[in-house]
């Protein structure tokens, strides 16, 4: 029956996965016992029991104490089953491993940072090495999100008043998303982070370096590719379609107001502004909702971008 | 053995008509109908009221499925995508469902069933009908005025910060709590105080048991809802601080208090349901329901166990491991009563004589599609599987195939096997038929295919996704038309039945319990002079069964 488990699940690729799996696995075989039990009951009784005259004779049991035992105390022993494994696959799950490399992850209207442990941060690309456990300390900054990773099988709400935490040990090599799963306002459903999972050479090599893919491209390339990973796809069209915020087609070089009523060219300064101090000068029209990226932008991604949004004519 | 008793001219001879509710000369006009007492009166009021809201919560299901055709923009943003989604679960959870069945058929046959002139408080009744009007008005104008985009839900600190009419639409959740819990005071002291002689507690209908623990769960936990929502409106008003982190609270408190009553309010949700399923299945079987007091006591047990599990919708809130595993070991509890309704009312058929008729259609569609909403609970019971499913369109196939699945296809049930004792008239059965069917293919290929996708990874609330996910939305979307075409037709069926005359008997279908010992439409009254009962309820060995009864 593999095909009915890739058929409901995503690819497994940490080591709790396949546990997860089996479970609901299990489950899946005792709803579809119970669930053809039921369908057969009904349609035998439908075929043999159908009424054929008005003065059909009919079966007066009250009870029986026997049947009744038994379907109450039969699943009751399955639920039991069902809930141990569940409780002991989350315990395990729970608690990481000592000396769980440890990754701090900033959640906010919505975006995803992750702070590696030599100091260095990343937005909307989460690199991990390979079999290595990693335990994700996370807070928000604003409402309520929640780190998601289908394949890893593991969830859990980030909160802005304390830290939540998860642990997964990847196994294979690859991309795989992170969608924000709590409802977080117009930019849910576009919240998306990827985990990069990575050889131990590679993620020590993308310490050292930064990101290869960002290596060795012309500005506007790079400016393309981080308007994706820094999630400002979520909010800033390139098409003209007005999003949360401005779209971005022909706005380098453009005359805009602001909510406090000045007249303000876009141009290299003002961009640059609108990154590092989002609050600032806000176009009228537009809620101040973007989170300011200050400390989390290197320079060069800075020119990127803003070579980037000058070539969208 | 059942026997036929005389033909229908002599019965007609020997039982002569009187006026009934409907055109009965005291009462007549519009004015007659805004201050009536009369149960009968004020079911059928807030059948059409809710009815209404069903209509409205349903055009934005179909939107909202629209929408999600294709990923990205089709002709919704973000904004007001999030608007629409949380209308329709607004409105289909506090303006429908919790309403339908208790308030407008368990009114208008509860009493009835009972033997009894009225409910205990008539003009506590009425009230709560204003109530609920005045509730609804205020749900319309929050939409009017600025729109709300929470979710049903209002977690905070979203919905502490976010713009729109938050705040009228919580005041509004409160108002319409206050005629829930009106609508549960009156049935619980009408239950205790109004039953017919002989008719001890263990004679009572099962739709008696299952609406009388769902008016105890209204009375003890809708006041939480309440508090919780002036909290929330006083946290937006003047920041107190309870819910929002920035000034001191905890988010996850409220999702705390939101769950202590909004899971028990799923059981205000389903066990009406289960009520309208006791009924249909003895009635359409002419046979004795298979473990009453089995089915009467998890109703009962189910209504208190039910207050015990409102943690495991946070499972992934942070909550502390122990509680988690406490949480999860009750929700199987809950589950077991659940379980032992479904094999009862299964049994229920063996040894019967079975006919198809539009209620028992949807009855047998219940038990179907209940029993794959009770199934998928067990895989969001399981603590490890529900982090992964949690927040994903499998938990919005799960509660469909519970709350529509289980709570709406019952209550259509409900209407189509009471339809001829409150209006008189009996509407056409091969329509009614055809529309169950659609209504149950419909349903089916709509949540099917988001059990899979959320299984998948694909979280709810989102109004685009990654394409991989493209074929099963739109196999989910041309679902929801065909489940929309078919609630249509089972609309057209019912209210074109109106235009007939009064053409129903008053027993069509040979039920034993007492509502079907008056006629049809009953009198203000309800009954001339006291009816008693002599035999437990869905006993046929001495039953007549009425030579006009149907099929």
């Amino acid at each position: 029956m593999t095909w009915l488990r890739n058929l409901f699940l995503p690819n497994a690729a940490s080591i709790r996965a396949s546990d997860v799996d089996d479970l609901f696995m299990f489950v899946m075989y005792l709803n579809l016992f119970f669930f053809f039990l039921i369908l057969g009951m009904v349609v035998l009784f439908v075929i043999k029991y159908r009424r054929k005259s008005q003065t059909q004779k009919t079966a007066h049991i009250e009870h029986n104490t026997f049947l009744e035992l038994s379907w109450s105390v039969i699943p009751l022993i399955l639920c039991m089953v069902v809930f141990f494994w569940g409780f002991n696959s989350y315990m395990q799950a729970t608690v990481a491993p000592d000396g769980a490399m440890e990754i701090q992850v900033t959640a906010k209207k919505w975006v995803w940072t992750f702070g590696y442990p030599d100091g260095s941060v990343g937005i909307g690309k989460l690199w991990v090495p390979v079999n290595k456990p990693v335990r994700m300390v996370m807070h928000s900054e604003d409402v309520l999100h929640a780190f998601y990773v289908p394949a890893f099988r593991v969830k859990a709400d980030v909160l802005p008043n304390r830290y939540t935490e998860v642990w997964f040990q990847a196994t294979e090599v690859g991309d795989y998303v992170i969608p924000c799963a709590e409802y977080c306002g117009k930019g849910h459903s576009e919240m998306r982070a990827y985990v990069k999972v990575v050889s131990q050479q590679e993620y020590e090599k993308f310490l050292e370096e930064g990101d290869p893919d960002e290596k060795g491209k012309p500005p506007e390339e790079l400016g393309a590719l981080l308007y994706t990973n820094f999630g400002c796809s979520a909010c800033h069209s390139i098409d003209g379609t007005k999003g949360q915020g401005p779209s971005w087609k022909g706005i380098y070089g453009q005359q805009h107001k602001m909510t406090d009523g000045k007249i303000i060219t876009v141009d290299e300064n003002y961009i640059r502004t609108s990154i590092l101090q989002p609050q600032a000068e806000v176009v009228e029209g537009f809620q101040p909702i973007m989170p300011s990226f200050q400390g989390q932008i290197r320079e060069r991604q800075l020119v990127a971008l803003i070579a980037y949004i000058k070539s969208l004519k | 053995m059942a026997d036929v008793i005389a033909s229908p001219a002599a019965q007609a001879a020997k039982a002569p008509r009187h006026a009934d509710y409907l055109t009965d000369p005291d009462f007549k006009g519009l004015w007659s109908w805004l201050t009536t007492v009369d149960h009968k009166r004020i079911g059928v009021m807030y059948l059409w009221s809710t009815l209404l809201a069903f209509l409205a919560g349903g055009i934005m299901a179909l939107i909202v499925r629209l929408e999600l055709m294709h990923p990205g923009e089709d002709f919704m943003n973000a904004e007001r995508y999030n608007q629409a989604f949380t209308l329709h679960g607004a409105i289909m959870v506090f303006l429908f469902i919790i309403p339908s069945i208790p308030a407008a058929l368990g009114n208008f046959i509860l009493p009835l069933m009972l033997g009894a002139k009225d409910v205990a408080f008539p003009r506590l009744n009425l009230a709560s009908y204003y109530v609920y009007v005045v509730g609804a008005i205020m749900a319309v104008v929050s939409i009017v005025v600025g729109g709300v985009d929470t979710g049903w839900t209002f977690y905070t600190p979203y919905s502490t910060t976010t713009g729109g009419a938050v705040t009228m639409m919580t005041m509004s959740v409160f108002v319409l709590g206050f005629s829930s819990i009106f609508t549960g005071i009156n049935f619980v002291a009408t239950v205790h105080k109004l039953r017919a002689p002989g008719m001890g507690w263990f004679q009572m209908p099962l739709f008696v048991w299952a609406i009388y623990s769902t008016a105890i769960i209204q009375v003890l936990a809708t006041p939480v809802l309440g508090i919780t929502m002036v909290l929330l409106v006083m946290e937006r008003a003047f920041n107190i601080g309870i819910f929002d982190a920035q000034i001191g609270g905890d988010p996850v408190l409220f999702q705390h208090f939101f769950w202590f009553y909004s899971h028990p309010a799923v059981y205000i949700m389903i066990l009406p349901g289960m009520a309208i399923i006791s009924e249909i299945i003895p009635t359409f079987c002419r046979r004795t329901i298979f473990g009453y007091r089995l089915i009467a006591l998890s109703s009962v047990a189910i209504a208190l166990i039910g207050f015990l599990v409102w943690g495991h919708h946070m499972f992934t809130s942070g909550q502390s491991a122990l509680a988690a595993g406490i949480f999860s070991f009750l929700t199987f509890a809950v589950a077991i009563p659940s379980a032992i309704k479904v094999f009862n009312w299964a049994s229920t058929m063996y040894g019967a004589s079975i006919s198809l008729a539009t209620p028992m259609l949807y009855a047998i569609s219940f038990l179907l599609l209940f029993t794959i909403g009770g199934l998928t609970g067990i895989f969001l019971g399981a603590l490890s599987v529900d982090i992964h499913l949690h927040d994903t369109y499998f938990v919005v196939a799960h509660f469909h195939y519970v709350m529509m699945g289980g709570t709406v296809i019952a209550f259509l049930g409900g209407v189509h096997y009471w339809w001829p004792k409150m209006f008189g008239r009996m509407y056409n059965d091969t329509v009614g038929r055809i529309a169950c069917g659609l209504v149950f293919i419909g349903f089916n290929c709509t949540f099917i295919p988001q059990f899979i996708m959320g299984s998948q990874g694909m979280p709810r609330r989102y109004y685009t996704y990654l394409d991989q996910f493209q074929p099963m939305h739109q196999f989910s979307t041309f679902g929801s038309w065909i489940l929309g075409a078919g609630l249509m037709i089972a609309a057209v069926n019912l209210l074109s039945s109106l235009r007939n005359p009064k053409n129903a008997v008053d027993n069509p279908w040979a039920g034993t319990t007492l509502e079907w010992q008056t006629q049809s439409p009953p009198i203000t009254h309800n009954f001339i002079g006291q009816p008693s009962v002599d035999h437990d309820p869905y006993d046929y060995r001495a039953f007549k069964i009425p030579a006009d009864a149907v099929e």
